[in-house]
């Protein structure tokens, strides 16, 4: 057996043995890590497909920063494991349909023969063709007007949300550092000018304490 | 030296197979990466304490050796034999699984640095994400280390850094951006080598074309960022010792805890490797007459290092809303204005990269 082949079974096992455990973990801290090692394997899998960029950014983006957001907040939560699974048994029909019309779909497209998959020439590339390149063409010339439309709803949204969640709090002692660089000593303080002690007096007390 | 290496391998490739001799090759290949990177961590600790100390008017270690050179080997050794705790509430598995989170990406990311011309584990096309996705990974250390000890402290810190380590991630990449515009390539020896030309190699004084200067903005922005993203002083809220103990770290002993120090460590000199790397030129020399050469890159990442060593004997702990202030507010609009200028630069006539 080939070394690609090999490896290719290593991801696929462990990719599906970590997505059922995301669905079956009794933690949902332990659920959310399962999903992060299911994107890994996935990554793996892509690399074997000679996707290095998509595969690369798969992690960068969803292993690297959606899923340390999504830990961030499921480890805040609360959750009632015993509340959540008690639908388990009821729900697992509804589930399970869902997953097997998904995987009829995706048997549909992937066996290509209705969508002239197995019309694609062999992928025998030199071992020096960088994806990454190809794939920066493609978006930045042919695909540049939806690629900046993607990116203009996205820009959208992030706008969105932050307005829809943003509320300035009254009580907040907060100080915004421009106007913590902008003060000057003045308001700040105070010099009071005071007399100091007349040094004869201080004579007087001297030659009195040794007197007495 | 080649004909030396190829004397010496030709007769193992033929005792051991093509296959089993790329294994046991790359093997130890990375042990050769692998042992001076933590001989240096040691070192760079005792380091630190002596110019932490120089810097302080103190003396530093100087009772375990001749001038205190064996203290980081007692250190390790104590920290072996020292009991590792495991808290009765803890999560054990991910307690346990934390700490090798931490030290697995801090030295997978080596695998693409190139030390010298082809020096280097593995030369690939896309070296750069390849860098960005693994150091990512760091962050899970410490969010799983700072859930799984269930205690107050840990969980704060656990916190701070996820959030810090995502801030100061994009900063950080929106940095490199500009680094692969002028270089015109994702692998970091063609980014080395994009930066021995340019009018001032011309005139012998190569250090002048590095990408330091045409990017001397985004130089700054990577460098605080990666001070930021290792947790090191002014940035180090996550184990800031006077307000959360020592953050994620605190219910760890022995090697448990030795791991993250590694990792910290570890990181340290990895990014003072890709600052060396992306923006003083790597392994080239900075003047024309010298030969290039891994130590270069050696002296350079020392520098760098020294840097962190000093800013952490001159600056107060940042307040942790002015962290965050600095990486959003200032860091990011900064490195996406300084993309738009390079752009414009590059297809202006008065281009320097050609």
């Amino acid at each position: 057996m080939e070394l690609k082949t090999i490896l290719f079974y290593l991801f696929a096992v462990i990719m599906v043995f970590a997505a059922l455990r995301v669905v079956t973990a009794r933690n949902p801290v332990h659920a959310v890590l399962f999903l992060v090692l299911a994107f890994f394997n996935a990554a793996g899998l892509w690399m074997l497909l000679q996707a290095e960029f998509l595969s690369i950014m798969l992690v960068m983006v969803y292993v690297g920063a959606v899923m340390v957001l999504f830990l961030f907040v499921v480890m805040m939560l609360d959750i009632n494991i015993e509340q959540m699974r008690k639908g388990f048994w009821t729900h697992l029909p509804l589930g399970a349909g869902v997953g097997l019309l998904m995987v009829a779909e995706m048997a549909v497209v992937l066996s290509g023969r209705y969508f002239g998959l197995q019309n694609f020439p062999p992928q025998n590339l030199p071992a020096n063709h960088s994806n990454t390149k190809e794939l920066a063409r493609v978006m930045f010339t042919d695909y540049v007007y939806p690629f900046e439309l993607a990116s203009v709803i996205l820009l959208v949204a992030v706008i969105a949300a932050v307005m829809l969640t943003q509320r300035t709090r009254k009580d907040t002692k907060g100080m915004h550092p421009n106007d913590q660089i902008a003060v000057k000593r003045n308001d700040r303080l105070r010099i009071v000018r005071m007399v100091s002690e007349p040094p004869e007096v201080q004579a007087v007390d001297a030659k009195a304490e040794e007197k007495s | 030296m080649d004909a030396l290496l190829n004397a010496v391998l030709t007769p193992v490739q033929q005792l051991l197979g093509p296959l089993l001799f790329t294994v046991v090759w790359t093997l130890v290949k990375i042990v050769l990466i692998l042992a001076p990177l933590m001989l240096s961590v040691a070192y760079l600790t005792f380091w630190e304490r002596k110019v932490i100390g120089w810097m302080q008017v103190r003396i530093g270690p100087n009772r375990v050796g001749p001038w205190g050179l064996l203290q980081p080997i007692a250190d390790g050794v104590k920290l072996f034999l020292k009991e590792i705790l495991l808290p009765a509430v803890a999560d054990k598995k991910l307690f346990l699984l934390a700490p090798v989170l931490s030290i697995a990406p801090a030295l997978a990311a080596w695998a693409v640095i190139p030390f010298s011309e082809g020096w280097v584990l593995a030369n690939i096309d896309a070296g750069v994400l390849y860098l960005l996705a693994v150091s990512s990974f760091g962050v899970y250390g410490v969010i799983i280390a700072g859930w799984a000890s269930n205690s107050k402290y840990p969980f704060f810190g656990a916190m701070r850094a996820s959030a810090q380590m995502i801030s100061y991630e994009i900063s950080m990449g929106l940095a490199l951006i500009t680094v692969l515009m002028v270089s015109n390539s994702l692998n970091l020896t063609d980014i080395v080598k994009a930066q021995s030309t340019g009018r001032f190699v011309s005139y012998g004084l190569d250090f002048m074309s590095w990408n330091w200067l045409p990017l001397l903005p985004m130089f700054g922005v990577y460098l605080i960022s990666g001070v930021a993203e290792t947790n090191r002083a002014p940035f180090d809220v996550v184990e800031g010792e006077s307000e959360i103990v020592a953050g994620h770290m605190v219910e760890y002993s022995g090697m448990s805890f030795a791991m993250f120090f590694l990792a910290e460590y570890a990181n340290m000199i990895l990014i003072a490797a890709m600052v060396s790397i992306f923006f003083l030129g790597g392994w080239l020399s900075p003047f024309g007459l010298l030969p290039d050469g891994f130590h270069w890159l050696a002296g350079k990442m020392a520098f760098v290092l020294f840097l962190f060593l000093w800013f952490r004997a001159t600056f107060p702990r940042y307040r942790y809303d002015q962290i965050m202030r600095l990486g959003w507010k200032v860091f990011v609009p900064l490195s996406l204005a300084w993309i738009l200028v390079v752009g414009v630069w590059m297809m202006s006539p008065l281009t320097i990269w050609k």
